[in-house]
């Protein structure tokens, strides 16, 4: 393997671990605040409860999502070194405003949340919670609104002097039409895994204590759990609308803006009018070289590209290789074929297990019900990993989807503004980043099994038991300490 | 003053604002084992000194390394591509330390929170050596060639005086935890830490001593001298100050010789980013380094609004956890036990 190959395996790797914790981070830490707000509204003691658990579980997840995040801050320069000279004007300045404006927000009140239970007013506490769920979101609109920008540059022009692409609107760059698609999606799915998160964990308690034949804790699945996993089921019933509704956008962004990427998703070879939707496909050989369809739903593809269910010409990966063979010089265009088909359908696919959950578990939960079926805790367990799986996969396409650019040229843009990971990469030695390669996936696969460990242990622990008030601290202990 | 300059005296301040405020983070980890020895509740305390501020601290590196890559990407590609393996060590450091004092008390077992604390010693150890050693490694010079990559081979960094530079940051940094700790802690921890910066501050003076009249001697300006004073009246009446019990002038002190410290090495630097050994018609500068006039503008207009709003938030959350912290203070563990009861 050369530089290039082993480079964007590490990106690979390291973008997808942290991606595997921040939707939770960034779901769960609006969904604490709400439960933190109902509890200082009603003062009801299973809100405080539930605040806690999820809490704890919250802290956990968070210490991951900071330690992988800052490995991408300095990978950009450290593998990406050339990538970083020609698009740095741009790039830099999303990249720093999210430090600035929401990394020091997230950080600085996750500490006086976890801290601050009795050392702070009721409502200051209440909003120092708010305000790391504003932090993380914010957070992901400049990120997503830099990563949009090698999807789709805006506001930049060529500097041909300086061989750099130089910012001409900020204002552009923030409200890039791909951002402001990508972001919604990225959130939505986020509060999906978050809400699954919750109510899986939710309705696995309401069973486990339905079937304990005590008293008390069928009360608590009653009046605790129950509540809870509606609560995180109308979450994820918004929440999976919501990704339905800005992917369909998104879907409609990439047709006109990366007809490769969407060609490729569909495994559409050659140009079609009205092509079916290709639902399994078959195929000995990548790129097209041999591609079987096996299933297909007609009508689907054409609404997908452009609203209507008839009269729509696509373009195919062989054709629109042969176009920008002429445009950007000879090269393959191609992104790997078999994943971005297989991942855009693993995305879909998999986030169907949240919306599963969504019914079985109103269903079961009906008219005051609290459902005792060991199928069901089985059911609620086995849904939670699906989001994050479909968060995974949906990164993957949106990113092997535009190979083989760093920056995808904008077909009504600045052409120049473009470059390819060959251009994009640092000139290390292979031996270098591979050595950094292994370091990180030793690392990191240490670090997970540590992280579901402990998440595992605190879930099967349940709550702390509600005699803890949180009142002015009696004999000046900590209510919490490392 | 150019918006360049403008910028390079403010990515200065984001350094300066992470070497003070994680240096004693940095020296509370490095102290733990030994000013906790033998008891659990005494590391906590030390620990715990950190606890609401540490993640706060460490953004101010994120976003110093943002605030290169948008104002100078020349600056942020040569540095982190060059520096690979030491920001590779950085990295694997810092990730060790977020995990370890975060899950430190996750688990109720003497072995789980042994193997933390070697987290946190390591996660501390090491970003306070390495520090020093990259920015004097910086002011010297990298053999960088015509086309901004750095070449040659590992043992062009390690000169020495820039491995000076990485026992510096370690000792000063070390210094300004005790004192910090000091000033945080009461009863046996901080008489412990009062001791610590006793042992420590002849030594600490005497390397950084060396340090900064090497740094100002082969590299410093005329008005370097002034960064060099600053540095050593911190250093005087951080002594003076722990001496007569004074912990709050004391850490003024070391604040004051670490941020002189960071001024005179950014400082020696300029006009340059990344001084070549090789040649100098290599090198970077502020001004070949920067991004485009717009982006800069941008930029300083989001500097300025947000800094400000920043430093309130985040001296508030100081003035919130301002008591001592004392033995007394430190709740039960609430772990779970190793293995299910």
């Amino acid at each position: 393997m050369d530089t290039l190959d082993i480079s964007r395996w590490q990106f690979g790797i390291t973008t997808v671990y942290h991606f595997v914790f921040v939707p939770l981070t960034i779901g769960l830490a609006p969904l604490i605040a709400m439960m933190q707000t109902a509890w200082v509204v009603t003062g009801d003691e299973k809100w405080y409860r539930l605040t806690k658990f999820f809490g704890k579980l919250f802290l956990i997840n968070f210490a991951l999502g900071v330690a992988t995040g800052i490995v991408q801050e300095f990978q950009f320069g450290m593998n990406w070194s050339e990538y970083s000279r020609f698009i740095g004007d741009v790039f830099g300045a999303p990249l720093a405003l999210e430090a600035l404006v929401a990394f020091f927000m997230e950080s600085t009140f996750i500490g006086l949340w976890v801290f601050g239970w009795t050392r702070l007013p009721k409502l200051v506490h209440l909003a120092t919670i708010w305000m790391v769920a504003i932090g993380v979101n914010a957070s992901a609109y400049f990120i997503v609104a830099a990563n949009s920008f090698m999807q789709h540059p805006v506001g930049a022009r060529y500097n041909p002097e300086t061989g750099r692409a130089e910012l001409e609107s900020i204002w552009a760059l923030l409200t890039n039409n791909t951002t402001l698609a990508a972001f919604p999606h990225v959130v939505a799915g986020s509060f999906l895994t978050a809400g699954t998160f919750v109510a899986g964990i939710a309705g696995w308690w309401m069973v486990r204590n339905a079937r304990s034949g005590d008293a008390d804790k069928l009360e608590q699945a009653r009046t605790m759990w129950r509540p809870a996993a509606r609560a995180s089921l109308v979450v994820i019933a918004v929440a999976g609308s919501a990704v339905l509704l800005t992917g369909d956008i998104q879907g409609k962004l990439m047709f006109e803006q990366q007809p490769m990427k969407m060609a490729s998703a569909e495994s559409l070879c050659h140009t079609e009018t009205d092509p079916d939707f290709s639902v399994l496909t078959v195929g000995t050989h990548n790129n097209c070289d041999s591609v079987v369809h096996v299933l297909k739903v007609p009508y689907v593809l054409p609404y997908l590209a452009e609203g209507k269910f008839d009269g729509v010409t696509l373009d195919g990966v062989v054709d629109l290789q042969k176009t920008y063979n002429v445009k950007y010089g000879p090269g393959d265009y191609r992104p790997n074929l078999f994943v971005t088909y297989w991942s855009f359908r693993a995305m879909i696919g998999l986030a169907a297990g949240s919306v599963l959950l969504l019914f079985v578990g109103f269903w079961m939960t009906r008219g005051g019900r609290v459902p005792d079926q060991r199928w069901y805790s089985w059911l609620s367990l086995l849904a939670i990993p699906a989001p994050f799986l479909a968060n995974s996969a949906g990164w993957v396409f949106t990113e092997m989807g535009r190979q083989p650019w760093a920056i995808v040229p904008n077909p009504t843009g600045d052409p120049n503004i473009r470059m390819t990971v060959q251009q994009a990469v640092s000139e290390h030695a292979p031996g270098t980043v591979l050595f950094s390669l292994i370091v990180f996936t030793l690392l990191y696969g240490v670090l997970a099994a540590v992280w579901f460990y402990l998440i595992r242990r605190y879930t099967i622990a349940g709550p702390d038991e509600p005699a803890r008030h949180d009142g002015p601290p009696a004999d000046e202990q900590l209510s919490f300490a490392y | 003053m150019s918006l360049a300059q403008f910028w390079f005296v403010l990515i200065g301040i984001l350094f300066t604002g992470y070497f003070v405020l994680e240096g004693f983070d940095f020296g509370v980890g490095m102290l733990m084992p030994i000013l906790g020895k033998g008891s659990d509740t005494r590391r906590r305390v030390v620990l715990n000194t950190i606890g609401p501020v540490w993640d706060g601290n460490e953004v101010w590196l994120i976003t110093a390394g943002g605030a290169m890559f948008a104002a100078f990407p020349e600056w942020y590609a040569s540095l982190f591509s060059g520096f690979y393996l030491a920001l590779l060590l950085l990295l694997v450091a810092l990730i060790l330390r977020i995990c370890a004092i975060e899950y430190r008390a996750k688990i109720n077992d003497p072995r789980w929170r042994a193997w933390c604390d070697a987290g946190i010693g390591i996660g501390s150890w090491v970003p306070a050596l390495a520090w020093g050693w990259v920015f004097a490694n910086l002011v010297r010079g990298v053999p960088l060639n015509g086309d901004r990559q750095v070449v040659g081979s590992v043992s062009d960094l390690l000169s020495p005086y820039a491995l000076l530079g990485g026992v510096t940051t370690a000792v000063l940094f070390a210094l300004h935890g005790a004192i910090f700790l000091a000033l945080k802690t009461g009863g046996e921890v901080r008489d412990s830490a009062r001791r610590a910066v006793r042992v420590l501050f002849v030594p600490a003076a005497v390397i950084a001593g060396g340090f900064a009249l090497w740094t100002q001697l082969a590299y410093g300006s005329g008005w370097t001298w002034g960064a060099v004073a600053a540095a050593v009246l911190g250093l005087l009446a951080a002594g003076g100050a722990t001496t007569v019990g004074r912990d709050g002038w004391a850490f003024v002190g070391t604040t004051l010789t670490i941020a002189a410290a960071t001024v005179l090495l950014v400082g020696s630097l300029y006009p340059n980013v990344m001084p070549s050994t090789i040649d100098p018609a290599f090198d970077l500068t502020v001004d070949n380094a920067s991004s485009s006039h717009y982006t800069l503008q941008v930029m300083s207009w989001a500097a300025v609004l947000v800094t400000p709003v920043v430093l309130i938030y985040q001296g508030w959350t100081y003035w919130v956890f301002r008591k001592r912290l004392t033995v007394e203070q430190i709740p039960a563990p609430t772990g779970l036990p190793i293995k299910r009861p």
